[in-house]
């Protein structure tokens, strides 16, 4: 298995790449600790995109062309979903949040947060951290507060 | 792989088609006998060093059960419908089946499972039905099942279960905090709650460790041999006895039989996909509630038209699934239900039917956690969550460890028009047909459970709850998750018009072919089958043997 972390991308290039992190940015933001970003979302999504998730690789990059002339007709002259302020991205995204498009955006954005680090994604499990999951597989009673009252 | 190999020309005494949770206790209890024995699987036989917790394998593209992309199910809800493509129902597909990536829970049915219909009377649009056991003449099985595998539990501690012969060999495993919560509040409410019976070791038991507690059973296979899976139970004692070969990728296609009636073997397609005849004396369909039903409508010839064993006509029908409903509670504390095994309290108040709640249904009540971290995120926050962006973060972050499940096992009834069958068109990668599904609840089924949604939703308030959701029951789909109990299909009985198989198992119509699995059950019990499943075989292995020693066969 090649390095998840290896900083080379087979299936998004640059500007693609961008625009997937982004996009998993508005998903998972950044703003209250680690999010999509520092996960490694775009690592993921071209991991997953040409591994597991590869049969949705074409819906990807229609999806990923509809988004783009939506974008030019909201936002005549802007040059690619990162290029839009944080604002523009969101009113972007809220004209497609009920399509599979956006499912697949959305899934993929969240197995790249809390998915296994081998994939790609949830660098230094970043995403397992904030939500206060522990992956050590070996744990002892008691598990919670309320099994620990009255022990 | 650790047995020995049989030639396929050699004709064995017996041939197990499936090593999952029926068919590697036949297997063992054949072997262990003095039979020679080949078991034909579907799947892979993988190892604990396969499993592992990556959640996108096991628990999102479901890497231990039935791939859809070769094995294609069609689902319609009625027969006037058209199937669709849908993965309407899902089975372990490895060796060990669904008891290496079940949550392990290990309920017994209950006396009243087993003449439900005498105590309760018709119920109409069903066929609903009485055994052709008692409880009585499962109890021994139950219990050696529960000492073979390993299950831990604390007998008594339900006040409606049925009489136990013997303690089960391993105490429960402890409470988890929606244990606690759960236990204190139905004691509140005046019901019982007792510890979760699982096949999980919580000590070391017969080689094997005990349980560390990682959290990822439902789904999962162990990777520390202590969930009680065929797998690592009694599949090692079969293979050690040197006459019994599991042969795993062997995909069997044809019940093959002679003009006289009777079975000389089967033909699989093995990993190669080339086809293979193996010979055997007696047959043992142990391939589960829709692919026993399957095999045998596929095995078509002159003497039989409607499929093999069939004269009754009731091959693949009645099939019942797990019908079930979730609600979700979100306490002020972390709970970190992402710890030890799914379920740890459960209670039966509820098991029965009542006629005060104006339908005939029931069901057991467990608390658990039924998500990972993905799954929760996706598919376990209320609906009226932010769905994306920083809200829809801090609630995952917030939930997250806070959250418990309660699930509600329930009644599926009978209906000769919920059947498997093969569909016309649609094929599968090995050129077989697709098997085809057709489903519609009973209105008391969706009464039943529409019921118990309000019993979850009562008990997780009274555990003082912040907020509590429910997902819906709802008629309309298949349930959110793809059936896993697959029963009915092939039903026991002593009238052949009526039922597929006598009450061990014996084909009606076939001297020398059983079929012992979930397919064998006349009612659904309250979801959780696998202990009177391999209770079953353990009792259909005993009369096996002796009719095969008697010639009976």
């Amino acid at each position: 298995m090649a390095d998840p972390h290896a900083a080379s991308l087979a299936f998004l290039d640059g500007a693609a790449a961008a625009d997937v992190t982004a996009i998993a940015a508005q998903i998972v933001p950044s703003d209250d600790g680690p999010g999509a970003t520092e996960a490694g979302a775009m690592y993921f999504f071209d991991r997953a995109l040409t591994t597991f998730a590869a049969d949705q690789a074409a819906d990807f990059r229609a999806g990923m062309a509809e988004l783009s002339k939506r974008r030019e007709q909201m936002f005549p002259g802007t040059a690619s979903f990162a290029a839009l302020t944080k604002d523009q991205q969101q009113q972007l995204l809220h004209t497609v949040e009920t399509t599979d498009f956006f499912t697949l955006l959305k899934t993929l954005t969240v197995m790249a947060w809390l998915g296994s680090p081998e994939y790609g994604g949830n660098r230094k499990s970043v995403g397992w951290k904030y939500i206060g999951f522990d992956d050590a597989g070996f744990f002892e009673p008691p598990f919670g507060y309320y099994d620990a009252e009255g022990k | 792989m650790k047995g020995p190999q049989f030639r396929n020309s050699e004709t064995v005494d017996f041939l197990v088609v499936g090593a999952g949770a029926a068919g590697g206790v036949m297997s063992k209890e054949l072997a262990v006998a003095g039979f020679s024995v080949v078991v034909l699987e579907q799947g892979p036989y993988l190892s604990e060093e396969d499993f592992g917790h990556d959640e996108i394998k096991f628990a999102i593209q479901r890497k231990l059960t039935n791939d859809t992309k070769v094995q294609p199910i069609t689902y319609r809800k009625t027969e006037p419908d058209v199937a669709k493509p849908f993965k309407a129902i899902e089975y372990g597909r490895q060796v060990g089946g669904g008891s290496v990536h079940f949550t392990a829970n290990y309920w017994r049915l209950h006396e009243s499972d087993f003449h439900e219909r005498s105590l309760w009377g018709e119920v109409q649009g069903s066929s609903f039905d009485d055994w052709p056991i008692r409880y009585g003449d499962l109890e021994p099985y139950y219990t050696k099942a529960e000492e073979e595998l390993g299950i831990s539990g604390l007998g008594g501690a339900n006040p409606f279960e049925a009489p136990r012969s013997k303690p089960y060999p391993l105490p429960p495993m402890p409470a988890k905090s929606s244990g606690v919560l759960f236990e204190r509040a139905t004691k509140k409410m005046g019901l019982h709650p007792y510890p979760a019976p699982v096949a999980v070791l919580s000590q070391p038991y017969r080689g094997r460790g005990a349980c560390v507690h990682c959290g990822m059973c439902e789904l999962f296979g162990c990777e520390m041999k202590a969930k009680s899976s065929t797998l690592v139970s009694v599949i090692p004692i079969a293979e050690k006895t040197g006459r019994c070969e599991i042969r795993p990728n062997s995909y069997v296609r044809k019940v093959e039989t002679d003009a006289s009636g009777r079975v000389t073997g089967v033909i699989y397609f093995d990993a190669q996909k080339k086809e293979v005849l193996q010979r055997a004396k007696t047959v043992v369909l142990c391939a589960n509630g829709v692919e026993s039903a399957k095999l045998l409508l596929m095995s078509q010839s002159k003497l039989f038209p409607q499929g093999l064993a069939n004269s009754s006509g009731l091959v693949g029908k009645n099939l019942m699934w797990d019908n079930g409903t979730e609600s979700c509670g979100l306490f002020e504390h972390p709970l970190n239900e992402f710890k030890s095994v799914q379920a740890t309290r459960v209670i039966h108040d509820y098991y029965d039917s009542d006629r005060k709640r104006g339908f005939y249904g029931g069901g057991g009540i467990d608390a658990r956690f039924d998500f990972y971290p993905i799954t929760f995120a996706l598919t376990g926050l209320p609906e009226d969550a932010p769905t994306w962006g920083l809200e829809f973060k801090k609630t995952v972050g917030k939930y997250f460890t806070r959250t418990m499940t309660l699930l509600a096992h329930a009644t599926s009834l009978p209906r000769e028009t919920n059947s498997v069958s093969l569909d016309p068109t649609m094929k599968d990668a090995w050129g077989l047909p697709a098997v085809r599904i057709t489903f519609d609840w009973h209105p008391d089924d969706i009464a039943n459970m529409k019921w118990l949604v309000e019993r979850e939703r009562e008990i997780l308030q009274v555990a003082g709850a912040q907020k509590v959701w429910s997902f819906p029951v709802e008629p309309a789909q298949p349930n959110l998750m793809p059936s896993r109990h697959l029963l009915g299909t092939c039903r026991m009985g002593r009238d052949p018009k009526k039922s597929v198989v006598d009450p061990f198992g014996h084909a009606h119509d076939v001297p020398n072919l059983f079929i012992v699995d979930g397919s064998n059950f006349v009612t659904s019990g309250r979801q959780q089958p696998t202990a009177t499943i391999q209770a079953l075989a353990y009792r259909a292995a005993e009369e096996i043997v002796r009719r095969a020693k008697a010639g009976e066969v």
